[in-house]
């Protein structure tokens, strides 16, 4: 068994009470699994606690149907139910079901969002932060280098462990609910150092210098390296936040990729060498212009008509840098009435896009700003969409996956002169 | 048909990832398994797109597989596989993740990884399989 301090052992007999010690014996299991020897102490979590839609809440009608009732019987997988108190660790709660006043816009029901909100008001009371957003880090919670955190959605866990160098795994919705109350999580795989070199090795051999760019290499690298390290070298340039956020999300789509070093450019890949440590690359993928058509084309193997009905930018959550910049494209234009634009940020960021009077200019032209989830969490899209257009690599994998449409991928730009005249014109440059 | 009135099975050694004993017919994929956006927990069915098993239930099968991949949904859309009473019976898997252990556990099944031998190259779809959790063991027996 996974070995203890003795704080921890007292939370496993109960000493800090009921909660706690049914998401210590949860964690317990969850080390075991794993084979980790010990835990790790973290005050950064990042989950969905006790969130869940009337069929949870229904199938635990006996134990009260309620917040309690699913936050101890799924939450922290316990046989029976317990009283939830504050959550110990710094906690925030990512993305959610539904915008929190636009929600009738996205279909959803009265009885819905009733519960959406019932289940919000639970999650504040319990000292969660309301971030409702994939984008914690750009919502008011950035780690710093080597801090051990605790999150889910894997788009946020390769930017944390990757760009930022904070150290966390994939987590579940059980195992952060559970690390909230203990601030433990298994002392495994990337919070331990040597898990953390580089293991395939990424040749670019064309400049990547925008966001469109950098969304179809990480598609390339997710697909190259499954759910491996890779360490990426070449003509990579104008790093930034946006780039990092779409490359990532990508790779975690097309593949499992939970942490990648580019030399030069992310915090643990000073050189080349650095990156690796004492591994051998195992393989070298070449990314040349052929590469870089055939991702394009993939990408775009789900679009067939150009009848554009439906854009969605903002996955994952845009920043206020990218909502100001589709403000900029769209202003004194207006989305066509044969389609639909909604751009999906976190609340923290809306807030300033208010201020600026981007929500604004954004709904003079007839798109909507929503935050909290996308069309791929909450399955919400305009009345009849039939084909969709992205600028982000992770949402045409997704979406039209899900909800059996057509997709396109393409620039920011081309995305809204899509919206304005529902029509695609998309093209690799 | 019980595995006892049947010739002697092949047995490969591993690791327990959670304890328990199950036994049952074999559903074997190479490709690794999606949990949410991959797989419908109602019915334990796999979704996604282009992926050999689409269409196929894991409910009541033992599940081989090489690994789960993509959303940190992974263990929630099992979870909800189990209390719709969709889940796998036992599974087997190649390579460690967070998902597939937490995943595991909360699905409460037998289930085994670090075998001795692939059990990829070894089982296929419709033999007979008995997962011994606490001992790390897997049995087979050859459908044919």
């Amino acid at each position: 068994m996974v070995g203890l301090t003795g704080e921890e052992r007292d939370m496993l007999e109960g000493k800090q009470g009921a909660a706690v010690q049914k998401a210590m014996e949860l964690l317990v299991r969850y080390a075991d699994a794993l084979g980790a020897e010990r835990f790790v102490e973290t005050n950064n979590v990042a989950g969905v606690p006790g969130s869940s839609h009337a069929w949870l809440k229904d199938y635990y009608k006996e134990d009260g149907g309620d917040y309690r009732a699913v936050f101890s019987r799924f939450d922290l997988d316990s046989d029976e139910v317990v009283d939830v108190p504050r959550m110990n660790a710094y906690s925030c709660h990512l993305q959610g079901g539904m915008d929190p006043t636009l929600w009738s816009e996205q279909g959803m029901t009265r009885e819905a969002f009733d519960n959406f909100a019932s289940d919000e008001q639970e999650t504040a009371a319990h000292g969660v932060q309301i971030l409702k957003t994939c984008t914690p880090y750009i919502a008011g919670n950035v780690p710093v280098m080597g801090e051990h955190c605790a999150w889910m959605e894997s788009s946020a866990v390769v930017f944390c462990n990757s760009v930022i160098g904070a150290r966390t795994n994939t987590e579940g919705r059980e195992s952060t609910s559970a690390a909230m109350l203990t601030k433990r999580i298994p002392d495994w795989g990337f919070h331990r150092p040597e898990y953390r070199k580089g293991q395939h090795k990424i040749d670019v051999q064309l400049p990547i210098d925008d966001v469109f760019d950098w969304g179809m290499l990480g598609y390339f690298t997710g697909e190259a390296v499954q759910e491996e390290i890779p360490v990426l070298d070449g003509p990579i340039t104008r790093a930034s936040l946006i780039r990092h956020k779409h490359f990532g999300a990508a790779a975690a789509s097309s593949g499992g990729v939970e942490m990648y070093h580019m030399v030069g450019i992310t915090p643990e890949a000073p050189t080349l060498d650095a990156a690796f440590g004492t591994n051998t690359p195992r393989n070298t993928f070449v990314y040349d212009a052929k590469e870089r058509r055939r991702i394009y084309e993939m990408l775009n193997a789900v679009g067939d008509s150009s009848a554009v009905d439906y854009v969605m930018l903002g996955c994952p959550h845009y920043s206020i840098e990218q909502i100001a910049y589709a403000a900029h494209l769209i202003e004194g234009r207006k989305v066509s009435a044969n389609s639909a634009l909604w751009v999906f940020t976190s609340r923290a960021v809306k807030a300033t896009a208010d201020a600026n009077g981007y929500t604004k200019i954004l709904r003079d032209a007839g798109a909507l700003l929503m935050t909290d989830t996308c069309s791929a969490i909450s399955q919400a899209m305009p009345k009849g969409t039939r084909v969709a257009a992205f600028d982000s690599a992770k949402q045409v994998h997704y979406l039209p996956a899900i909800m059996g449409i057509e997709g396109w991928y393409g620039t920011t730009e081309e995305c809204i002169d899509a919206a304005c005249t529902a029509k695609w014109e998309g093209k690799l440059q | 048909m019980s595995a006892d009135t049947m010739t002697k099975p092949i047995v490969l050694k591993g690791r327990k990832v959670v304890g328990g004993v199950a036994e049952g017919e074999a559903l074997v994929t190479r490709e690794t398994i999606s949990g949410w956006g991959g797989v419908h927990a109602m019915t334990g069915t796999i979704i996604e797109s282009r992926h050999e098993l689409k269409g196929q239930s894991f409910a009541d099968k033992i599940l081989v597989f090489p690994g789960a991949k993509g959303s940190s949904g992974w263990s929630a859309v099992f979870h909800t596989a189990r209390l719709a009473g969709a889940a796998p019976r036992a599974m087997v898997f190649n390579q460690m993740t967070t998902k597939a252990a937490l995943g595991a556990v909360v699905m409460r099944i037998p289930t085994v990884t670090g075998l001795d031998r692939d059990p990829l190259d070894i089982i296929e779809t419709g033999d007979f399989v008995r997962v011994d959790g606490d001992a790390g063991t897997v049995e087979i027996w050859k459908a044919r």
